[in-house]
């Protein structure tokens, strides 16, 4: 883990860890030095902190990039007494190919603990939740760890770490808190936001461990400070999580706007030509590698592609495994992530796995493309969260990015790439598809199809 | 000994709006069991099936309801207005007529909760709903154990009709491919099963057979000597 | 005066029922799996007991028809 040679104050939240590994409380201190006093939040009024994010322009860093000092203002200024409000830090990543915040709460835990506690007293909260996931057992006992050290600064506010079952839609906001309300990880259909009801019920700011990072470190510098890196659209710096054929794939911070040719540069360089590069996960957006010469890693650059920096992955797809079987095995993993709580998604991403499977298995005739734009028209929007949407996104830039590759497979059936494993990371093992939920008779004027029906 | 006849008008209503309240609400639970949803056609949308329940329904709390007021004004068997809503507290049949207050218990339970289902939210209102599962066995065992009809023929016909609509209800929906779990199908059907099974056994040894009237509690002041009266125990 | 009304399903109580469809079929119509697409526009003010008679008719009270702030804004 490094910062990005050429930018000259980076690292920011991986200040130190490169050299010292873990930080823990004593070096913490020793690298960034105390948390400020800041003017806390009172009723209705949100604390000095809240400016300062705002000069910053800090976006969060969990998918949705939404305006961190807007939620702060919500929840600062939610109706109610500011009693039982929480500050949850949403370190779950299900995304599979993202290990950045792992990377951070191993490395510097208290660096986000501090931004969560400061943003704390600027919304009134008396709690902080921190929510790992359980099978990331070694982030799981350095935030124990972290917590416990905490106690000798007695702060008043009270600070928690939490395991959560594995899924990747359980990281998703709602779901998270609901799963803190003692109900099951999955998300629920707002409103109410959870900035107006969340954990127990009271306003709750949940944002991604990394955000909290930056929020520390702005507590400290400022507004100002944070904007000296990055773009004026798009300002400061982020953690990528960098995946594909180069000698040292990982986590590495960046200020954005540095262009994507630099990132791969401090990895040590492609090891294999680039077909294409997959921004955001696998809800995010494949661009092809031709303009990878120019593309840069902020919103308005990746934005020109239709793409976002979302949680921060950056997967290399090289020329050497096939996209089209990749696509296929990813959208499958997906439609079996479904929380299959909503008709559409649970129906829909089905639909859209076979069909993909089919056209790659030279099975779907002519309307491959037709049928997959057909079902992007009646799936998009209709979940109750946004996983059928960013699988939609994931699928229709792999069929516009590799265009070619699936006529070929939609004429000719597999390549000799469709058998070899895949590279796009998946969990191991995957996990066992979840069983629908047991309702009274579905009550469709058709009877509802058993989804391992193997299509004519 | 046979049961002493009343001419009352009361004791006659009282006998037929039960007979017509069990055989709505046969046919209320029988709609509600198969789903008939599924079947809905151009011509019987589905909303038109649910509100068809929901009348129905309402329709068998008419009837329920002169069934309850007709038996306690009737001066022939004490039976008072406590006696049919809280169970067991009568002393005419007390065990029988029991069965017919808790029937009627859990049928106020099932329509409260319909008339607020928005406040109290969907699941709370399913799981009461599922009450209407116990309440018309136990109208049926009712009807057989206080009903001074139990042995006319038109009774016994009304009776077999409320029984195979549920029953075939019940099997329709066990049937059908969609329904739950393997095992909540298998437990369904051994229920009815048992349930069927109980009534074979049951009814030709107890209202059908000999001396019911004095086996089932009628108080003796109300029995008379074999000959007496046209009206049957 | 007119209100600035829409319909919406909460996806993760709907369960097909699709009495919706049969009752406001100007606003929602039913996908080839048995939910409901909604139309998200404006609720003409001629549909409203309809669209209230199909908020009724939801087993699972997953219709909704929400007021919103402000004016539909021209598309």
């Amino acid at each position: 883990m490094s910062g990005v040679p050429g930018a000259p104050s980076l690292p920011r939240v991986l200040a130190g860890v490169a050299e010292r590994g873990s930080l823990d409380l004593s070096a913490h201190l020793e690298v960034h030095g105390p948390a400020p006093e800041l003017a806390p939040g009172r009723r209705g009024r949100p604390g000095e902190l809240v400016d300062e994010v705002e000069r910053a322009g800090l976006r969060g860093r969990g998918g949705a990039g939404f305006p961190t000092a807007l939620k702060m203002h919500a929840v600062a200024g939610a109706r109610g007494r500011p009693r039982g409000r929480t500050v949850v830090v949403n370190a779950l990543e299900g995304e599979p190919a993202s290990r950045k915040d792992r990377a951070l709460i191993a490395g510097a835990p208290h660096l986000v603990l501090d931004g969560a506690v400061l943003a704390a007293r600027a919304v009134a909260a008396g709690e902080v939740v921190l929510c790992v996931s359980e099978s990331a057992v070694e982030t799981l006992d350095a935030a124990l760890r972290a917590g416990a050290e905490r106690r000798v600064l007695r702060e008043r506010v009270h600070v928690r770490v939490i395991a959560v079952p594995d899924g990747y839609v359980g990281g998703q906001e709602s779901a998270l808190v609901q799963h803190l309300n003692g109900g099951p990880p999955l998300p629920t259909f707002t409103p109410p936001m959870i900035f107006e009801q969340g954990v127990g019920g009271h306003p709750t700011l949940l944002s991604n461990a990394e955000t909290f990072a930056h929020v520390a470190l702005i507590a400290r510098h400022g507004g100002a400070w944070f904007r000296s890196l990055g773009t004026p659209e798009h300002p400061g710096s982020a953690l990528v999580t960098l995946g594909g054929p180069v000698p040292r794939p990982g986590v590495y911070e960046i200020e954005h706007g540095v262009p994507l040719r630099s990132l791969i540069e401090a990895a040590g360089g492609l090891e294999e030509p680039l077909r294409a590069v997959l921004v955001g996960g696998y809800a995010g957006t494949w661009i092809d590698a031709v303009h990878a010469g120019t593309l840069t890693l902020d919103d308005v650059g990746l934005g020109a592609h239709g793409a976002s920096t979302g949680a921060g992955v950056v997967l290399l797809l090289g020329e050497r495994p096939c996209p089209v079987a990749e696509t296929v095995r990813v959208a499958e993993w997906l439609a079996g992530e479904s929380a299959s709580q909503c008709g559409p998604c649970e129906h829909g991403l089905l639909a859209v796995a076979r069909g993909l499977r089919l056209w790659a298995a030279g099975a779907a005739g002519e309307s491959g493309a037709a049928e997959q734009r057909r079902l992007a028209s009646v799936i998009r929007g209709r979940g109750a969260c946004r996983h059928p949407d960013g699988t939609l996104r994931f699928a229709a830039s792999a069929i516009e990015v590799f265009g070619a590759e699936f006529e070929d497979h939609g004429a000719a059936g597999p390549c000799d790439g469709c058998g070899a494993p895949g590279v796009l990371p998946l969990p191991r093992p995957s996990r066992a598809p979840r069983a629908p939920r047991a309702r009274a008779a579905r009550r469709t004027s058709r009877p509802a199809r058993a989804p391992a029906r193997a299509a004519r | 000994m046979t049961l002493l006849a009343s001419t009352s008008a009361y004791w006659y209503l009282t006998r037929s709006t039960g007979a017509v309240a069990l055989l709505l609400l046969s046919a209320t639970v029988a709609l509600g069991v198969v789903d008939l949803r599924r079947f809905a056609s151009p011509a019987w949308p589905r909303f038109a099936v649910d509100e068809l329940h929901r009348n129905l329904a309402l329709l068998t709390l008419v009837f329920l309801l002169l069934h309850i007021l007709t038996s306690v004004l009737d001066s022939f068997a004490p039976i008072s207005l406590t006696a049919s809503v809280i169970p067991f507290a009568g002393s005419y049949r007390p065990f029988w007529l029991g069965l017919g207050a808790v029937s009627f218990d859990l049928l106020l339970a099932v329509t409260i909760t319909s008339l607020i289902r928005r406040r109290i939210g969907y699941r709370s209102w399913h799981a009461v709903h599922w009450l209407s599962y116990a309440a018309w066995p136990v109208a049926l065992l009712h009807g057989f154990g206080t009903g001074s009809d139990v042995k006319s023929s038109w009774l016994q016909l009304l009776s077999a009709a409320c029984v195979l609509l549920v029953l075939v209800a019940v099997l329709v929906r066990i049937g059908w491919r969609t329904t739950g779990s393997p095992h909540a199908r298998g437990a369904a059907l051994a229920g009815t099963g048992a349930f069927a099974l109980f009534l074979a056994i049951w009814l030709p040894a107890g209202p059908l057979g000999s001396e019911w009237a004095r086996r089932s509690g009628t108080p003796s002041t109300l029995l008379g000597k074999a000959k007496r009266g046209s009206a049957h125990r | 005066m007119s209100r600035n009304l829409h319909v919406r399903v909460d996806p993760i109580t709907c369960e097909a029922h699709g009495m919706c469809a049969e009752l406001l079929p100007e606003m929602v119509s039913i996908d080839e799996w048995g939910y409901p697409i909604v139309d998200g526009r404006r609720l003409p003010e001629a549909l409203v007991r309809h669209a209230e008679r199909a908020v009724r008719a939801c087993p699972t009270f997953a219709l909704l028809v929400e007021q919103r702030a402000g004016r539909e804004r021209a598309r």
